[in-house]
């Protein structure tokens, strides 16, 4: 089977070989490594994984299905999460979702058909005391409003 | 204006950028004094500090941090290992965040020490998957401290070897019941093991395993440095030493971190402490410690603010997260949003839990939908009973205790909706 996954993501999983006493545990970080190339787990690259670590491609699966992080499904290229938990909630959230989602025609859980935007509901991102927040593929966005996030989302390419 | 302590605080004034580095820490808080001192006592004498300590965990349930540690067996055919919490998962809850990415020595010395008095050389942060950078963070600052011998091979001269890898979560509420997170860290779905045995018999591997939270740890070298009575005098209330981080979100005018001494306020003077309800408005209810306790009426908050004093009133501290709400928000929206998750979050091993969570966020929708029916309240209430204590792990009575709290406490808003007075 051709290889998909780059070198580096082998050289990264073999440094961390001898930091766990088991393969298995190498499954998570395996599969944020391979996230970050691939954006998305596609079956040849989860077969990949279990390959690379010993395992049956399922059991890849049954525990990256398990994880919410894991995108099972392509996402745009800007992947927002807007977190709709209490804390956030109480700050005006389900606004923020309703202004986003007006703003790129589509609903929660959507891509724009560019390809450019998904957007998602999240569960909470730890930053209550600034909230409302969101993240952007893998930065946080605190003190949130309208006007902040439309500056944001209109300066990406 | 209320004093926010009495003594200065063991955290706060240090949550800016320039407090991260080896070099702060080693010039301006005295960084790896405490493990070079714990380096030459006896593992007993260091976990009985931690006993007079009265440190107790500050990732939920309270358990006292010694008598945890003095549950590692002395001898082990496993290796032992020491898993710090740092899934920070409980709505609310951001404390862990700022300890990690502006005092990470703090938790690495910690941890050192925790793994010398038990025995184990190898120690795993498990940090929730979203917080990327604080993983990125702690990773930089675990690398100083190999470079320059707080962590590997022979530490300090001591003879003693401790490795610490950080290990990242991927988004599952669950993975912050330890159990769950020792199946997470081993490569597994997270789901909650059966107890006994419990970790520190059988934990990370299978081997003997202590878990502590972020904070916990970060009280370690404190102790060490100045003593299990120093830490315990910190307390205002028995059995609870140190200070703590509470975390104030929702309806106040300055949320944040607010450091106390344990047991020094009430609920309601640490709303004033956090500037007041937002806009001058009128206070409607608290939820004391995360989304998974119980929540208190405006007429409950002159109580004490730490484990003992809120138990006694049908709640619990949990994290330390107080969630405030003001007067003109929904609570059924509020109570149908907090069971939507623990739906979403419940593993689904155990029935009661998975079957019930989904129920609860049934009817609670159809009663914001103007659906609900008069028998409602006591079903939801009937459903709260058949999950709370008949699951593996806590997650049920999380879900469980926060809807009857709602129901019990604020039956006329319910009331309007079944009534068809209000929509959602
Ligand atoms: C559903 C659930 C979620 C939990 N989430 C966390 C968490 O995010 N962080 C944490 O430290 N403890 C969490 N806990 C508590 C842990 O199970 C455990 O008690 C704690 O890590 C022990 O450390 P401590 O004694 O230092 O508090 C959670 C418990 C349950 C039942």
């Amino acid at each position: 089977m051709a290889k998909i996954l780059s070198q580096k993501f082998y050289d990264e999983m073999n440094k961390l070989v001898p930091r766990y006493p088991t393969r298995v545990a190498l499954l998570l970080p395996a599969l944020h490594q391979a996230q970050e190339e691939a954006g998305w787990l596609p079956s040849e690259v989860m077969e990949e994984i279990g390959e690379y670590i010993g395992i049956h491609p399922a059991q890849v699966r049954e525990v990256a299905s398990f994880y919410t992080m894991y995108n099972l499904n392509p996402v745009g290229k800007y992947h927002i999460k807007v977190c709709t938990n209490v804390a956030c909630c109480l700050r005006g959230a389900d606004e923020i979702v309703e202004h986003i989602e007006k703003k790129f025609g589509i609903a929660c859980g959507g891509t724009t058909p560019d390809k450019k935007f998904t957007l998602m509901e999240e569960e909470c991102l730890g930053a209550c005391g600034t909230a409302p927040a969101m993240m952007l593929n893998d930065d946080y966005y605190e003190n949130l409003d309208i006007k902040t996030i439309d500056q944001l989302l209109d300066g990406l390419k | 204006m209320i004093m926010a302590q009495q003594h200065e605080p063991m955290y706060i004034q240090y949550f800016n950028d320039e407090c991260r580095p080896l070099s702060f820490y080693l010039e301006k808080m005295n960084g790896y004094a405490a493990s070079k001192k714990a380096f030459g006592m006896s593992q007993d004498d260091i976990i009985n500090e931690v006993k007079k300590s009265n440190l107790r965990g500050r990732g939920g349930a309270g358990f006292p941090t010694g008598m945890k540690w003095g549950f590692i067996p002395k001898q082990s055919a496993k290796p032992k290992y020491l898993v710090c919490n740092a899934d920070e998962s409980e709505p609310g809850t951001f404390k862990d965040r700022d300890l990690m990415r502006y005092t990470p020595h703090l938790l690495i010395e910690g941890m050192l020490i925790a793994a010398f008095a038990v025995g184990a050389h190898h120690g795993y942060i498990y940090i929730r998957g979203e917080y990327t950078r604080e993983a990125k963070l702690l990773q930089i600052a675990i690398d100083e401290a190999y470079a320059k011998g707080y962590l590997g091979k022979n530490v300090q001269g001591s003879g003693f070897d401790f490795d610490l890898t950080v290990h990242r979560g991927a988004g599952a509420y669950i993975c912050g019941e330890e159990t769950g997170l020792l199946n997470s860290l081993e490569g597994k779905r997270g789901e909650p093991r059966v107890k006994p045995p419990f970790p520190a018999q059988a934990g990370a591997f299978g081997g003997p395993t202590v878990v502590n939270n972020v904070e916990t740890l970060t009280a370690v070298p404190y102790i060490i440095n100045k003593g299990g009575e120093w830490f315990s005098a910190l307390g205002k209330v028995e059995k609870s030493g140190g200070t703590r981080i509470i975390c104030v979100s929702g309806h106040v005018n300055k949320p944040g971190l607010y450091e106390i001494n344990a047991g020094s306020m009430t609920v309601r003077q640490i709303i004033d402490l956090a500037g007041g309800v937002l806009g001058g408005k009128k206070l409607k209810a608290v939820i004391p410690g995360g989304s998974s306790a119980p929540v208190l009426t405006a007429d409950e908050i002159d109580v004490i603010y730490d484990i003992e004093p809120l138990m006694k009133v049908g709640t619990m501290m949990g994290s330390a997260a107080m969630m405030v709400v003001s007067e003109d928000y929904c609570m059924v929206k509020l109570i149908q949003r907090i069971t939507k998750f623990y739906a979403h979050e419940s593993c689904g091993q155990c029935t009661p839990c998975r079957e019930g969570c989904k129920w609860m966020e049934d009817v609670l929708e159809r009663i914001l939908h103007g659906k609900g029916r008069e028998q409602d309240l006591n079903l939801l209430l009937d459903i709260t009973d058949n999950i709370a204590g008949k699951t593996l792990c806590a997650l049920g009575d999380a879900a469980a205790g926060p809807v009857a709290s709602f129901v019990k406490k604020f039956k006329p808003e319910f009331e309007a909706y079944i009534r068809g007075e209000k929509h959602g």
